[in-house]
């Protein structure tokens, strides 16, 4: 609980803090950060010359799996995965069995989290009862045991009157609406992005109006019933840009990317690779350029990796009958590293911002920061180091990746969590 | 002799000397139905497997005779009342048969992809006998053959393709086939029935039947899926073939010379009258006629055989 971090560069743009320093981490908060600080005995000092020393990075939108579906990830898995990958903290989606609508399963997945897990697991509630989309799960229940937000994530809320309500309901909670958004009738049966490359595969397509329409009706029900809605996955030009509008005109609407729809155009599904198969679909150039501007202006709040552990039985298997989904934890941070801050399409301040004060912010979590006080979550990073993406390797069950044999430079060095070291 | 390939799963694999040697290869195995005895030694001791997981006769049934009159052992599996009942994967059904060590297996699928998959985890040649709205390689090329042999070449034709490109793995592996020979497609149909960014894969897009065969050599009317007015892309059969169907009248303004073509099997007074299906125009017979020696080419030449 008590560690000595010697001479990294403390990156902590919540504080506006990028300083070579030290930081003292006194029973699993920062006491002091400054230069030469000196250990008191028996604390144990890392030697992060060299390294980057940032706030703990926090993945707003992880599948868990657990419970009921073990075989895929477990809460003891998916939070090594994460520890491995750079998180201090992970937002666990409902789509579990049974679902978390209740406040016995969102007890459960806390109670293993508190034994098993590694990392710090915050729970999201179901919007509906068993994701039907019909009636409200008991929403106040859930907050009470330690919901940090609703979602129905990989189905969409086709009632809008149903989602108006949960809107409504929820706002004494703080706690955002978390939007699938997928038109299920635009995206009937399909199973990649609309376009040339959907034309020539003879794959069914879902054009970018499928999330587009859905955006634009979010927001407008963010409007009508003043609650936070927040954007899951955000893949589309056009829903970008009316995010974008709607911040400026002051609704209560954030958003998240995923690295996938970062660094991968619907190109990756001529391979026939499944492990470029998931929801939303990879989309076009245009899209990704979108996502990529708004990531850096802003208009985008945080990373999130959509991490969708499945076993290998599900995606080897006919492209539109394959599982929708891939693993992200072990991932995210190396190939953002390499691929958007090395060549400078993004910098270093933006990328920890959106993994880190960013969910942080919009979840009303502890952490984001590195300001005394704060809660010791903290990720090292080191710029230097060479890596190659082996899923033999990953700490995860699941090896569903599109990112196989990609290699690069920079990546998660330590992972913090309340002052403990638990990564590598 | 340019053939190197270990499976023939596309057209837009293909390069266009590719087509031409599997279409010469084709056009030598013709005589052979011509004999009394149709049979040749070339492929004994081969072993071709037929692995439908969608109802086909044609295209089977002319596999089938493909590889018998080649003397390969053919053998028939359809996914009803296989292990893929039980539950078994689709690639573990397909593994299960490699495993018995077949040179050839040709796979007709629901699911585009499918061909693609096997052929990454088989180590038998596969031949894609169509998958989903993805592509019919020898479909094609049977196509391409009849072409040729009517015409005298390929180069400098114009092809209209009408009717639902959109679910068509016909339309897409004609496209792909007919743009490598220097034929100029145009593809017709409502625009609900022609997918998106068509016109980037080379053809000319028309939304008038008239317009679009108005010049063409070749005519290749598309089967209508009866179920595509549950999707919304049609109102119903009998306006679609009011607009799409082509008929005696609709006939009289296209080329004296005009071939008409369908991929099979036809609807009736749907996309194509009965009159026009059996006109002197109609090469549609010619069509099942050059299938079966357009199979025979692609086994021989993926089989391994030495001498037709």
């Amino acid at each position: 609980m008590n560690l000595l971090i010697k001479n990294g560069r403390v990156l902590d743009p919540a504080s506006g803090v990028d300083l070579i320093q030290d930081l003292l981490i006194a029973e699993g908060r920062i006491a002091r950060s400054g230069k030469g600080l000196n250990a008191p005995a028996g604390v144990r000092t890392v030697d992060a010359t060299g390294k980057v020393v940032c706030p703990g990075f926090i993945d707003m939108h992880t599948h868990l799996r657990e419970p009921g579906f073990e075989y895929k990830e477990t809460v003891a898995s998916g939070t090594r995965a994460a520890a491995a990958g750079g998180f201090t903290a992970v937002c666990c989606m409902a789509n579990t069995f049974p679902v978390n609508d209740n406040r016995a399963v969102t007890d459960y997945i806390l109670a293993k989290a508190r034994v098993e897990g590694v990392v710090r697991v915050y729970p999201i509630g179901a919007v509906t009862r068993n994701l039907e989309g019909t009636q409200l799960a008991e929403l106040a229940e859930q907050a009470e045991a330690g919901c940090v937000a609703f979602s129905d994530d990989g189905r969409c809320v086709m009632n809008a009157e149903l989602y108006r309500r949960a809107m409504e309901y929820a706002l004494p909670f703080g706690t955002p609406i978390i939007s699938h958004a997928e038109d299920d009738d635009l995206a009937r049966h399909s199973a990649m992005n609309e376009g040339l490359v959907s034309t020539e595969l003879g794959l069914r397509g879902q054009p970018a109006a499928a999330e587009d329409v859905m955006v634009a009706r979010d927001i407008v029900l963010a409007e009508l019933t003043g609650a936070h809605v927040h954007i899951a996955h955000v893949s589309t030009s056009g829903a970008v840009r009316m995010i974008r509008d709607a911040k400026a005109r002051g609704i209560r609407v954030t958003t998240e990317v995923t690295p996938h729809h970062l660094l991968l155009t619907d190109e990756a599904v001529r391979s026939w690779d499944p492990n470029t198969k998931m929801a939303p679909p990879l989309r076009g150039k245009r899209d990704v350029e979108a996502v990529l501007e708004a990531l850096a202006d802003g208009t985008i709040d945080c990373i999130a990796t959509d991490h969708a552990p499945h076993a290998l039985s599900e995606k080897e298997d006919e492209f539109a009958d394959a599982a929708n989904g891939i693993v992200g934890l072990e991932t995210a941070v190396s190939v953002l590293l390499d691929r958007l801050v090395r060549p400078g399409v993004i910098d270093l301040q933006t990328l920890v911002t959106r993994l880190s004060s960013g969910p942080a912010r919009l979840l009303n979590l502890p952490g984001g920061s590195l300001a005394p006080g704060a809660a010791a979550d903290i990720t090292i990073l080191d710029l230097a180091e060479a890596w190659t993406v082996d899923p033999a390797r990953f700490r995860s069950r699941a090896r569903n990746t599109p990112f196989a044999g990609w290699t690069g430079t920079g990546r998660p060095w330590m992972t913090i969590v309340g002052g403990v070291p638990v990564a590598p | 002799m340019t053939w190197k390939r270990k499976d023939l799963l596309s057209m837009q694999d293909l390069e266009a000397a590719e087509i031409t040697d599997v279409l010469d290869t084709a056009e030598s195995m013709k005589e052979i139905a011509t004999r009394e005895i149709k049979k040749v030694p070339t492929l004994r001791g081969k072993t071709v497997v037929n692995l439908f997981y969608e109802a086909s006769t044609r295209t089977r049934t002319s596999f089938e005779i493909a590889g018998k009159w080649l003397s390969a052992d053919v053998i028939n599996f359809s996914a009803s009342g296989s292990s893929s009942e039980k539950g078994e994967s689709f690639l573990d059904t397909a593994k299960n048969i490699d495993a018995m060590s077949p040179d050839v297996v040709v796979v007709r699928h629901t699911a585009s992809g499918a061909p693609a998959l096997l052929a990454r985890h088989l180590r038998c040649a596969v031949v894609n006998a169509g998958d989903g709205a993805h592509e019919h390689p020898t479909q094609a090329l049977l196509d391409l053959l009849t072409i040729r042999e009517k015409k005298g070449h390929l180069e400098g034709l114009n092809v209209a393709i009408v009717g639902d490109v959109t679910h068509s793995r016909v339309a897409r592996s004609n496209i792909y086939g007919m743009k490598k020979m220097g034929i100029t497609v145009t593809v017709a149909g409502p625009p609900t029935l022609i997918p998106p960014a068509c016109q980037e894969l080379g053809v000319k897009v028309s939304h008038r039947l008239e317009e679009a065969i108005a010049h063409a050599d070749v005519i290749m009317m598309l089967r209508l899926q009866h179920e595509r007015m549950k999707g919304g892309f049609i109102p119903s059969i009998r306006e679609y073939s009011r607009v799409w169907g082509l008929t005696v009248a609709r006939l009289e303004h296209c080329r004296p010379d005009v071939l008409i073509m369908h991929p099979g099997p036809v609807n009736r007074g749907v996309e194509l009258a009965p009159e026009v299906a059996d006109s002197q125009y109609s090469v549609i017979l010619d069509q099942v006629t050059n299938g079966v020696a357009v199979r025979m080419g692609v086994l021989f030449l993926l089989a391994g055989g030495k001498t037709a």
